[in-house]
């Protein structure tokens, strides 16, 4: 079920979003990475801008950069992911909820508090009547709606789908992850996430979008040739020599993994096993430092890894080990709170 | 890719019923399951009439034998498709890849409420058991642990059509040959987040609610939760009893109109009900039974009904809202209805649009108003429109 990448656009805590590719990288120190904010008036009416929410700006604004860049004005159809939706809407409505004990509550942040805002403000401002879908699934609701786009595109419903993640953080979310413990209990600077040996990562957020094509053309970015994704998966390694074989593939022929490592050590000896075996002699990448952990962040990953492929070149930011010279093939493993995996294999352009 | 798909086994609860059987005694004797508030303190109680589920979330937990500190949703959800699995009865169904599709609108919602009361007064404070599920996936998550599924396990929330689209997507991973057999639907259960969104909105009924009728002045918020079981062609044939039916038309559209209110044309819907009709190969005058979403929300009823006048100009089948019955269960709405109109089937019956008095001025749609019995139901649309303006229409059709 091969789709093709003709575009992609990712708000994040780095430039992103920024012509150039991860070459001004910014430095955090604490436990939270902030998305760098676009100028919206570029890409949303300014009367809007006003009324939507941190994640609806940024999944309306990235979704309009990468139709841009693709030069489509009407996607055949709209999924996007979110494990969290619209929390600043959410905690507005159930703040007041509280604090007013029921009373003369504004109806605002409760509309726009649905986990499917996103997709419908992006069809709201294209007039697309289209397919439209959000999938609400933990640590693959990004893949969730990727896994969809990849069928419509198969089933040839439509040519062209636009498929996303969005998830903010604001400061409820932060405070009860950090006692849920997802966090580190003291500041440390993103760049050395990968340095020290403790529990708990960084909190991210962000937004990114693709258009998915059922052909390839010129323009293409990529290839994302196979995805998967796996519940509670027991032998990992297994997993992933079965995903690259049902590919025709064996490892030799991949020529970087980008990994999910966060900087949590429970997290990271997931990565630590195949690292030492089966990627043993694999150049591997890592992306969290630079975006933080975050259920969708995985869309950053895929983002990073079309750029690889479109312009031949890795951020030397990204590596761990290994050179890639030429990359033609990269497979993005990501697991979420060791319970969600997900397997990307994503390729050059023949 | 073009293979059929079917319905194997139905499970539903919600406020006119704990299982499939109480539901068809309820419908038959007209008992719409509306009542005054009892599950949560609110200042709403006493004047907005609620659809419960006629349990306590204790005796839910009784039943599923999960911890009662766990989401009322997670419990609906795992009585209504515990009860759809053991009706399916699939022999040896640790050979087939199986999947949960599931959906809901705020996922524990009621348990991150008493977490968030104890939190914004300390934020130190809060039960953290309270929010653990406030993620929708954290109650399909439950669900499928407790059924042991795990090929593929989603969540889809499109708001009040999110379990019409589960059903949706559960299909097409069967179509395409990702999986053999998808459990899907949603649930929803009731909160004070949900109670005082729509409140706020002015859409809320003082009276029980009046779906399609000229007077109708808001909807009634209820919960449950409904699932389907579909199985491929090659499961089907393994059955040991006959499947009730096909799922033979879907579609998606969005209203892109406003992000709650709906076009007074119903574009969405209308856009929804004709692609599901071309999906399905079927012409409107095969349509036996519409099950409505009539929320009995003024604007909804008039957007449904404008789009229904266009789609069947003139030769309408006979139509109902079951809200009438279990209130506006949000999430669940979609896979309650799903079971409804497969049972219509099954059993040849059309429910009735309870309380419907008048005929709205400008459309020339009259809802059915007694129940039915020994009609000719071969084929069924149900209706699911949500916020966002997602539009998803549903055929069942005789296999």
């Amino acid at each position: 079920m091969k789709v093709y990448i003709r575009s992609t656009a990712c708000i994040s805590p780095q430039k992103t979003f920024d012509d150039g590719f991860l070459d001004e990288i910014v430095e955090y120190t604490g436990t939270r990475l902030a998305a760098i904010e676009p100028d919206y008036k570029e890409f949303i009416d300014p009367k809007q801008i006003r009324r939507m929410s941190h994640v609806i700006k940024m999944g309306v604004a990235a979704s309009k950069k990468c139709l841009q860049d693709a030069g489509v004005e009407m996607p055949g159809a709209i999924v996007t992911g979110t494990a969290f939706g619209c929390l600043e809407d959410t905690i507005t409505f159930l703040t007041r909820l509280v604090e007013q004990q029921e009373d003369l509550l504004p109806p605002t942040a409760f509309i726009q508090s649905t986990h499917n805002t996103v997709a419908a403000q992006i069809a709201l401002m294209l007039q697309c009547h289209n397919y439209n879908l959000t999938y609400v699934h933990k640590g693959i609701s990004f893949e969730s709606a990727l896994t969809d786009g990849m069928m419509l595109l198969n089933e040839g419903e439509t040519n062209n789908v636009l498929v996303g993640a969005t998830e903010e953080m604001v400061d409820t979310s932060f405070k009860v992850l950090t006692r849920l413990g997802l966090y580190k209990r003291h500041p440390i600077s993103n760049l050395d996430l990968f340095k020290e040996r403790s529990k708990g990562t960084i909190g991210g957020e962000g937004a990114a979008f693709f258009l998915l094509q059922a052909n390839s053309s010129r323009e293409s970015m990529a290839e994302l040739t196979s995805l998967k994704t796996l519940y509670k998966q027991g032998n990992i390694e297994a997993a992933i020599v079965e995903f690259l074989t049902s590919n025709s593939l064996g490892i030799d022929q991949i020529d970087l993994v980008i990994t999910g490592r966060n900087g949590d050590i429970g997290n990271n000896e997931i990565y630590d096993t195949p690292g030492k075996s089966l990627f043993k002699n694999t150049a591997i990448a890592n992306y969290k430092h630079l975006c933080g952990e975050y259920p969708v962040s995985s869309s950053f990953a895929l983002w990073l890894a079309a750029n690889i492929l479109k312009q031949q070149a890795v951020p030397q930011v990204v590596m761990e080990k290994g050179m890639v010279v030429s990359p033609k093939k990269i497979l993005i493993y990501n697991h979420y709170l060791q319970k969600y995996h997900s397997l990307m294999l994503v390729s050059a352009l023949s | 890719m073009s293979s059929a798909v079917y319905i194997a086994g139905v499970g539903v609860i919600s406020a006119i019923g704990n299982d499939v059987a109480e539901h068809l005694v309820s419908f038959e004797q007209e008992k719409a399951g509306m009542d005054a508030i009892t599950l949560f303190d609110t200042i709403h109680r006493g004047e907005l009439p609620v659809a419960a589920v006629k349990l306590t979330t204790r005796e839910l937990a009784e039943m599923t034998g999960l911890s009662p500190e766990i989401s009322r949703t997670t419990q609906l959800s795992l009585v209504a498709a515990k009860e759809a699995i053991a009706d399916a009865a699939i022999p040896d169904p640790s050979k087939w890849r199986t999947g949960l599709i599931s959906a809901n609108t705020v996922g524990g919602m009621d348990k991150s409420e008493d977490f968030f009361v104890d939190f914004l007064a300390d934020n130190n404070k809060g039960k953290l058991r309270f929010i653990w599920d406030h993620e929708c996936g954290s109650i399909t998550e439950t669900v499928a642990d407790q059924l042991g599924v795990s090929d593929v396990v989603t969540t889809i929330s499109t708001a009040c059509s999110s379990s019409a689209n589960s059903i949706f997507y559960a299909a097409r991973l069967i179509k395409n040959d990702v999986l053999d057999i998808a459990i899907a639907g949603g649930a929803d259960a009731l909160t004070k987040f949900t109670l005082n969104g729509f409140n706020t909105l002015m859409i809320l009924d003082k009276e029980f609610c009046k779906p399609f009728d000229e007077h109708r002045a808001g909807l009634n918020l209820g919960e449950g939760a409904g699932y389907v079981v579909l199985v491929s062609e090659k499961v089907a044939k393994t059955l040991t009893k006959v499947p009730y039916c096909k799922l033979s038309g879907y579609a998606n559209s969005n209203d892109a109109y406003h992000q709650t209110a709906s076009s007074p044309e119903g574009t969405g819907s209308y856009l929804a009900m004709t692609r599901a009709l071309e999906k399905s190969g079927l012409r409107p005058l095969d349509i036996d039974y519409i099950n409505l979403h009539g929320t009995g929300t003024p604007n909804n009823d008039s957007a449904e009904g404008t789009a229904i006048t266009r789609v069947f100009d003139g030769k309408f089948p006979p139509m109902s809202s079951t809200k009438s019955y279990t209130g506006h269960t949000l999430g669940a709405s979609g896979g309650i209805e799903a079971v409804f109109s497969v049972l219509a089937i099954k059993h040849g019956i059309i429910y009735p649009n309870l309380r419907f008095e008048t005929q709205m001025e400008d459309l020339p749609l009259k809802p059915v108003t007694k129940f039915l019995k020994g009609q000719k139901v071969r084929n069924v649309m149900s209706n699911s429109f949500g916020f966002g303006g997602n539009c998803t229409s549903l055929i069942f059709s005789t296999s």
